[in-house]
């Protein structure tokens, strides 16, 4: 009798055991935090790099995915979620992770190539079939016989750059100093919108599936992705001659990837989008990347259009953030009735 | 368990009437803390240190203060539409028996057990222009999808079941004698209802429409993918709660709701309260 529950420890002491080993059958893991919209691009990215790592260092790594809007995972990151990397689609979402948690340095931009941004899209229009409102730049979005739709900027970095995108557009033909008129068009621009989602993908939903509105104003990476599932023959791309730079910011949770050994592979794993392999693999998910030999092969799908920064147009994202985003800021001014 | 043991070997200084009554009360209130008034403290904790001025500037902001307006009014609808439906749906259920009438019962709960956001997205692609019932309405002249008509529809959807649940264990109750009494003393079917049955079923329908319209207060899945969620128009004190969470301005988020809290809070008790007065007198002192 007494020798039963022993016996029956060791069972399941060995069980739980080869669970152990089983659950870490890679030497490393790490978990990437990414926004919505980047779990088909990750979930392709991540075996090429598990394949480079084995063969630059000889060991095994897996890779794990989380993904939601980029705003709630740096607040999950913050209420302790473990990730090692995140790759975001919004500068404040990355930021707030050093200024908040203190979780990232204060320099992490500055970590990676290109503003530790290894790939970036723009704001651009999908219109239906023909484009029977003859929609050709952010002039035409302030028709008053126009519906827009675009995810609300209160709730998404995707909607806060269309907002930023029009402002910028609104500056250049107007001239920087011309409040009046901008604030005119900006206003005119917002009542037009039919459906404010709260994020990209509703807001997609929302045009798409549920026939509302005449352009759908989201990224450029996005608009071609939706253009290539829903069929070439029902929708058409427009890029606007002007629109903004979006950058997708990409940054090692320096203090997670301390704690759980991983500094190098996680380093390694960002570092790694901005190698011709990868870069060829982002542009295949219709994002604009800086690797001369890609862009050139690429040419054709992305046209060359003046991109104005978060910087030129708001004065960055810290100051946009406080004066036009925040309870209060010029967004709220505007919508007021 | 080994002190339970012990007590029960002793004579017992108090007779209870249930049985394990100070076990299953102290597992109850430990339960409560844990799941009801622990997150409530962190809620109150997470805005009391932003000061009175901050609180009712953030409360009472324009924008914030149309959202209110908005989901009251949606809220209000939904529960009333549903006191008359849910009311009917019980009845049906109770006094008929017909095939499908399982099933039926069992649909009814159907809007508790789908999660909230698919509820919200199936209404959004039936009502949408686009959808089945949303095209038959367009063509007349009606949009429901992307409107505050959306909202309430949400609404009404999500917290049926309250209604109906609530009312029909008293319609089961209520035997048939009563009826054919006062029928036998010449009433018709109409003041039946309104003397003998409404009576008895009133406190039963408040409370199902009350638990609706609380519900519908806080209501946020359902109705964000068919609100259409436009500033002053259809946004709903749910949402402003959501962007000032997206802000992480976590202060501002519970000032917000605390104001709901508080006043599902006091329906609440209000209607408990009403309830209790409104059974005493319906049953004589007792």
């Amino acid at each position: 009798m007494k020798s039963a529950p022993r016996s029956l420890k060791t069972i399941i002491g060995t069980l739980l055991l080869s669970g152990a080993v089983q659950a870490s059958a890679a030497d490393q893991t790490i978990l990437n935090t990414s926004y919505d919209i980047a779990r088909e691009l990750f979930a392709t990215y991540n075996p090429t790099f598990e394949k480079h790592w084995l063969e630059t260092t000889g060991k095994t790594i897996e890779i794990k995915q989380s993904h939601a809007g980029s705003s709630k995972q740096a607040n999950a990151i913050m209420n302790g979620l473990q990730a090692d990397v995140v790759t975001f689609n919004q500068v404040t979402d990355v930021q707030v992770l050093h200024d908040r948690a203190k979780m990232i340095p204060a320099n992490w931009k500055t970590s990676f190539p290109n503003a530790s941004s290894p790939y970036y899209s723009t704001t651009a229009f999908l219109v239906r079939k023909g484009n029977p409102k003859n929609i050709q730049n952010w002039g035409d979005l302030a028709r008053n016989d126009v519906a827009l739709v675009f995810p609300n900027p209160k709730t998404s970095g995707n909607g806060r750059y269309t907002y930023l995108a029009a402002q910028g557009y609104a500056q250049k033909t107007f001239g920087k100093g011309n409040d009046a008129k901008i604030d005119d068009f900006l206003g005119t621009f917002l009542k037009n919108v039919a459906v404010f989602d709260t994020g990209g993908r509703g807001a997609t939903t929302t045009f798409v599936e549920r026939g509302i509105g005449d352009v759908l104003i989201t990224f450029e990476s996005e608009v071609n992705n939706i253009r290539n599932q829903y069929g070439a023959d029902k929708y058409e791309v427009v890029v606007p001659k002007t629109s903004i730079l979006a950058e997708f910011p990409v940054a090692v949770v320096a203090k997670n990837a301390k704690k759980n050994g991983t500094e190098k592979v996680s380093h390694e794993y960002l570092n790694y989008l901005y190698s011709e392999a990868s870069q060829r693999l982002l542009a295949g998910f219709n994002y604009r990347v800086h690797n001369d030999v890609v862009k050139a092969e690429f040419a054709d799908k992305f046209p060359e259009v003046t991109l104005l920064t978060v910087e030129e147009i708001a004065g960055g994202w810290p100051k946009a953030t406080k004066e036009i985003f925040k309870n209060g800021g010029k967004l709220d001014q505007l919508q007021r009735r | 368990m080994a002190t339970q043991l012990s007590v029960a070997g002793t004579r017992p200084r108090h007779k209870r009437v249930l049985p394990g009554l100070s076990l299953s009360l102290g597992t109850s209130l430990l339960f409560i803390s844990l799941i009801l008034l622990l997150p409530m403290t962190g809620l109150v904790m997470q805005s009391v240190d932003m000061g009175w001025d901050r609180y009712w500037q953030v409360i009472s902001d324009e924008r914030v203060v149309a959202s209110y307006k908005v989901t009251l009014w949606a809220a209000l609808i939904a529960s009333v539409f549903n006191g008359f439906f849910g009311l009917l749906l019980a009845w049906v259920l109770v006094r008929y028996e017909f095939p499908g009438r399982r099933i039926l019962d069992a649909l009814v709960d159907l809007p508790f057990a789908l999660p909230t956001a698919v509820a919200g997205i199936t209404l959004a692609t039936l009502y949408a222009p686009t959808g089945w019932y949303g095209e038959i309405l367009e063509s007349i002249g009606i949009k429901i999808a992307y409107t505050p008509w959306g909202i309430v529809l949400a609404m009404a959807f999500t917290s049926i079941p309250f209604v109906v649940r609530t009312v029909q264990p008293v319609l089961e109750e209520l035997s048939p004698e009563e009826e054919e009494a006062g029928m036998t003393l010449g009433a018709s079917d109409w003041s039946v209802f309104r003397r003998v049955i409404f009576p008895a079923l009133w406190p039963a329908l408040m409370t199902g429409i009350a638990l609706s319209f609380t519900r519908s207060l806080g209501e946020f899945g359902a109705v964000i993918f068919i609100a259409g969620n436009m500033p002053y128009v259809s946004e709903i004190t749910s949402l402003m709660i959501f962007v000032s969470l997206q802000e992480f301005d976590f202060p501002a988020a519970s000032a917000i709701a605390s104001v709901v809290l508080m006043a599902s809070l006091i329906l609440l008790f209000a209607i408990n309260i009403w309830q209790a007065r409104y059974l005493r007198r319906l049953h004589g002192r007792s």
